[in-house]
């Protein structure tokens, strides 16, 4: 091994490691398998896969923290790289920390120009080992990601039994299996053994630091959230990222939902484009069924007229938006926040959309779950704002709970009986306490009264078609109450104060909030104490606005390029423009921790520096 | 601009078998040019309704945007109504009927709303043969946008504006047929003895049944050099041959016996009697059926009547699997998986 003039990183229970690997040669399980090791160690982990829009051939990465102290956004920066894909070699092996290890495949030597001498070259000639070892080649290609696992098992001092207990798990039902992939692990735990004695400086040691959390993508548990919020009915139209939402309904529909004779308590259909799955989903809630669709942002523009329709004539919809990097077909496979203005004001005319905005699986879960009562109780649409880091990765978790008293809040609804027993004549539209919202009912409830028109046209306390000017006024009058009623109803955000007196805040929603938190703790050790407010549903709740009045420099922390949620604020609260100061990224990856540190240490310093924390944006390199 | 109706009835009205009268199935009186063929479907909507003694709270009416999708208003009162957006009301309809398999779903449509903006909706809805009536008031133009040409307008067809339209029609009749529609009929607003039993039939028929209606917009494109006339319909119409509806418990006689030359009981029990000639249409048959609407095309002559009938075919309901009891009249009980589910799979998850 050639000399390193660095000292080595060394870290326990601290680091990231990259994995880079070609998409579809099988390396997502097995670097699955690695991360949840490392979980069952009681280490808190937080994956992220960086995957393409392809089916096979393009270049993939993997990237793990492990994060002994529960920091689960991206920290930025990478110890230990896992090198498989040689497309991108020279961009990994540049990319890593001075002091950092580089694992490759040493079938075939590095090319002469790859001459750091600042990190550690670890070279484990895993192609060869597998062409000693194996027949098959979709095996050769499969062992090799299982063979570096064992390797880095060595590396970093894990648990072993754990790596083999997860084999066991995941192939009990073929079991054949086993046996060769404990092989696969052996080889290259042995190899390193032999080979790399105290090289590596990073540890994985065993922790109680995850108590009973779960590991779970947000995807997989808004769908469960729409079982257990008795969605009984989802129209959608395929889009990455939020595929797997509809996938995962169906999957734990398919599971719970059916009845005696085996027929199904649940419907899906995979429409023609996500204008159907939009109408599809009104025409069920019109009938009292609770329904929804997901997409993402190219699908959430098609939808625009119909949540229109929805919006005015009043008509509940749960619709999950998984953002992804647009605009238009953007970087499809990658995270962003940028659907918050078009969900937030969709449609023509004057509409308001009500958005839950999760950061976790379990708001997911809890939130897609309320999102059916709040749309039940405003009947209005509510977008669950959710975005692919958080849908697609699996993310350590608090796990999932449900009290078996509660009970669905259907909102507004006449019986028949209600129906017979009202003395004044009923009004759809008609507010009769004062929230806004008006009593309906569900086609076929009473042969004779309660049935009235539903239409996107103007009308009047009774669904009468009118071009009456004060009635409709009155009417958009009304809807606004209602967007007062509903600031009561969504959840409220998390405001918290590290220091009642700091005049310094921030401001974050859904997957910028961990990262953010982390950055905030560190400056908090540094003696900056900044207090926050993490936004969890629009319409804003007048606590966010105190808060805003509050604080002197407030930094709105989002991923995307226009401020989208700063200017959200500006808007609604009708101030700030020379407060809320904002920190953005845009590269499609996962807002990382240390540069939003750093970005605040300099705006506070009085740096006139750009709000971006990502290279190109910013015209300025970007520091850890 | 709202009208009210005289609500004023006969006392001795005939009484139907669930003892409404025609009123029962009324609705607000028609805004639509005075004329319009769209009133005169209204009208037989609500003659096969109270023929077939229908709860009117048991019939959803959806539409889309357009005169035509204005008419729900003007029928059934006592049924829930939905005037949805343009080109859309496949899709509402679709979710409806998944929320309520047990309502009765008449849609009604234009031919702007169904054959453009609508098209892809349309195809998709009858693929899926989706329980429903779809009834297209088709008056080769849109009216409510001042008289375009339509994509049903024939060639060198004009309207009211003199311009002879030069692009192919579309003809939903084949195009539903192709896609596997189980029921499939054209008619012509001013037949009423023709329509309201199709309608019926419609109504019956498990599964998506398409009746396009010609439905002259004597506005826009009631003038002699339209092929969407008054008098050019009526001038070459050709019916491929009438039936009898039997309601399965009702063994009632009809009229001609001797012209029965097929019995086709529907899902329900209920028979659909067909009386022919000898020589004419099968219409059982989908390739004879297609290339009788060639023909009569090229002939110049608009081929009416039930066109086509397959009562051998799924519904969606069917193809899903979908429990028997309506999805909006589950509970909590029904839907919710509960606690301890949820701790199990918390458990398979660390
Ligand atoms: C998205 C959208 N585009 C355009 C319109 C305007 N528009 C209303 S009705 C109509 C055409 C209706 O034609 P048709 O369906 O044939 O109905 P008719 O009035 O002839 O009965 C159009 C283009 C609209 N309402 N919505
Ligand atoms: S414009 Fe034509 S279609 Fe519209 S109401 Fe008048 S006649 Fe009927
Ligand atoms: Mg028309």
């Amino acid at each position: 091994m050639p000399t390193v003039n660095h000292p080595r990183i060394e870290a326990v229970n601290d680091f990231v490691i990259r994995f880079a690997n070609v998409n579809g040669t099988g390396s997502a399980s097995a670097n699955n398998m690695f991360s949840k090791a490392v979980f069952r160690m009681g280490v808190p982990v937080s994956p992220k896969n960086i995957f393409p829009s392809n089916i096979q051939g393009l270049p993939t990465w993997f990237e793990v923290r492990v994060t002994e102290k529960g920091y689960l956004g991206s920290r930025g920066d990478v110890d230990f790289v896992v090198a498989i894909n040689g497309q991108t070699l020279k961009q990994d092996y540049e990319t890593l920390m001075p002091g950092g290890y580089f694992l490759y495949d040493s079938t075939k030597a590095l090319p002469r120009d790859f001459k750091r001498d600042d990190i550690f070259e670890i070279g484990i000639p895993l192609t060869q080992m597998c062409i000693d070892n194996y027949t098959n080649p979709r095996q050769r290609q499969l062992f090799k990601n299982i063979i570096y696992v064992g390797a880095l098992a060595y590396l970093f001092n894990m648990e072993f039994e754990v790596l083999t207990g997860m084999v066991k798990d995941q192939f009990a039902k073929k079991e054949k299996l086993i046996a060769p992939n404990i092989g696969a692990l052996e080889l290259g735990y042995n190899y390193a053994k032999e080979h790399f004695t105290e090289v590596c400086g990073l540890r994985v040691e065993r922790r109680d630091n995850v108590g009973d959390s779960i590991m779970i993508d947000g995807n997989s548990a808004t769908g469960l959230g729409a079982v257990y919020g008795g969605a009984t009915f989802a129209g959608w139209y395929p889009i990455t990222p939020s595929t797997s939402v509809v996938e995962a309904f169906e999957k734990y529909a398919n599971k719970f939902r059916k009845d005696e004779q085996g027929k199904n308590k649940f419907a899906i259909l995979q429409a023609e484009d996500e204008l159907s799955a939009m109408g599809m989903a009104i025409g069920g809630n019109w009938n009292g069924a609770r329904s929804f669709t997901a997409t993402s942002g190219p699908g959430l523009s098609l939808m625009s007229e119909f949540l229109g329709l929805a919006y005015f004539a009043e008509i509940p919809i749960v619709l999950i938006d998984v953002q992804r990097s647009g605009p238009s077909t953007g970087m499809p496979t990658r995270t962003q926040q940028s659907d918050v203005i078009s969900a937030a004001y969709a449609s023509h005319g004057d509409t308001k959309q009500v958005l839950l905005i999760p950061c976790d699986p379990a708001e997911c879960f809890e939130m897609t779950s309320a999102a059916f009562d709040v749309a039940d109780r405003l009947q209005t649409p509510v977008i669950v704002l959710s975005d692919l880091d958080l849908g697609m990765n699996d993310h350590v978790s608090r796990p999932l709970k449900w009290d078996d008293d509660r009970k669905y809040d259907r909102g507004k609804v006449l019986t028949a009986e209600d129906l017979d027993n009202m003395q004044e004549r009923w009004g759809r539209y008609k507010d009769v306490d004062g929230d806004g919202i008006g009593y309906r009912t569900y086609p076929g409830t009473h042969p004779t009264k309660g049935s009235y028109f539903t239409r996107g046209s103007s009308h009047d306390d009774y669904a009468a078609y009118t071009e009456d000017s004060s009635v409709y006024e009155a009417n958009m009058e009304r809807l606004v109450k209602k967007w007062e009623t509903a600031k009561d109803v969504a959840p409220r955000p998390q405001i918290k104060y590290r220091d009642k007196d700091s005049k310094v805040a921030a401001i974050f929603f859904g997957t910028s909030a961990q990262a953010s938190y982390e950055a905030l703790d560190g400056l908090q050790e540094e003696g900056t104490k900044i207090n926050t407010c993490r936004i969890k549903s629009f319409p804003f709740h007048p606590d966010i606005g105190k808060f805003i009045e509050e604080h002197d420099t407030i930094f709105v922390i989002e991923q995307n390029r226009d401020a989208q949620m700063r200017t959200l604020l500006i808007n609604e609260f009708n101030t700030g423009t020379e407060k809320l100061r904002s920190i953005l990224n845009i590269d499609g990856m996962p807002i990382r921790a240390r540069r939003i540190k750093r970005k605040i240490e300099r705006m506070l310093a009085g740096e006139n520096v750009s709000p971006f924390t990502t290279v190109n944006s910013s015209a300025q390199e970007v520091e850890a | 601009m709202s009208y009210l109706k005289s609500t004023f009835r006969h006392p001795e009205s005939p009484k139907n078998d669930l003892g409404y009268t025609q009123a029962n199935y009324e609705g607000a009186l028609s805004t639509l040019c005075a004329g319009c063929g769209h009133d005169s479907i209204s009208n037989s909507i609500i003659n096969a309704c109270y023929e077939l003694s229908l709860e009117p709270h048991k019939i959803a009416k959806m539409s889309g945007i357009g005169c035509s999708s204005k008419t729900p208003a003007y029928f059934l009162s006592n049924s829930h109504g939905f005037n949805s957006v343009h080109g859309r009301m496949p899709s509402v309809t679709t979710g409806a009927n998944m929320g309520n398999r047990d309502l009765t779903y008449i849609g009604v449509s234009g031919d702007g709303d169904t054959a453009s903006i609508g098209m892809g909706q349309f195809m998709h809805l009858v693929r899926r043969n989706l329980n429903m009536v779809y009834i297209v008031m088709n008056n080769g133009v849109y009216g409510l946008t001042k008289g375009q040409d339509s994509a049903t307008a024939d060639v060198g067809s004009s309207s009211k504006k003199g311009v002879p339209n030069m692009y192919e029609p579309m003809d939903l009749c084949e195009l539903a047929i192709s896609l596997g529609s189980g029921y499939v009929a054209r008619s012509f607003s001013g037949d009423k003895d023709q329509l309201v039993p199709l309608i019926k039939g419609a109504i019956k028929h498990n599964g998506f049944a398409l009746i396009d209606v010609v439905s002259p917009c004597v506005t826009f494109n009631n003038n002699p050099q339209s092929t969407k006339s008054y008098e050019w319909v009526r001038d070459h119409k050709e019916a491929t041959g009438t039936f009898d509806l039997v309601p399965e418990e009702q063994e009632i006689t009809v009229q001609n016996p001797d012209q029965i030359n097929e019995s086709i009981t529907l899902h329900d029990g209920t028979k659909i009697n067909l009386h022919r000639q000898p020589d004419s249409l099968d219409i059982t048959c989908r390739e004879s059926v297609l290339s009788a609407l060639e023909e009569a095309k090229q002939n110049k002559q608009v081929l009416t009547g039930l066109l086509h009938l397959n009562t051998d075919s799924n519904s969606t309901h069917d193809i899903l699997n979908t429990c028997d009891t309506p999805l909006n009249r589950l509970t909590e009980e029904d839907l919710c998986p509960g606690s301890d589910a949820l701790e199990a799979l918390n458990q398979s998850l660390r």
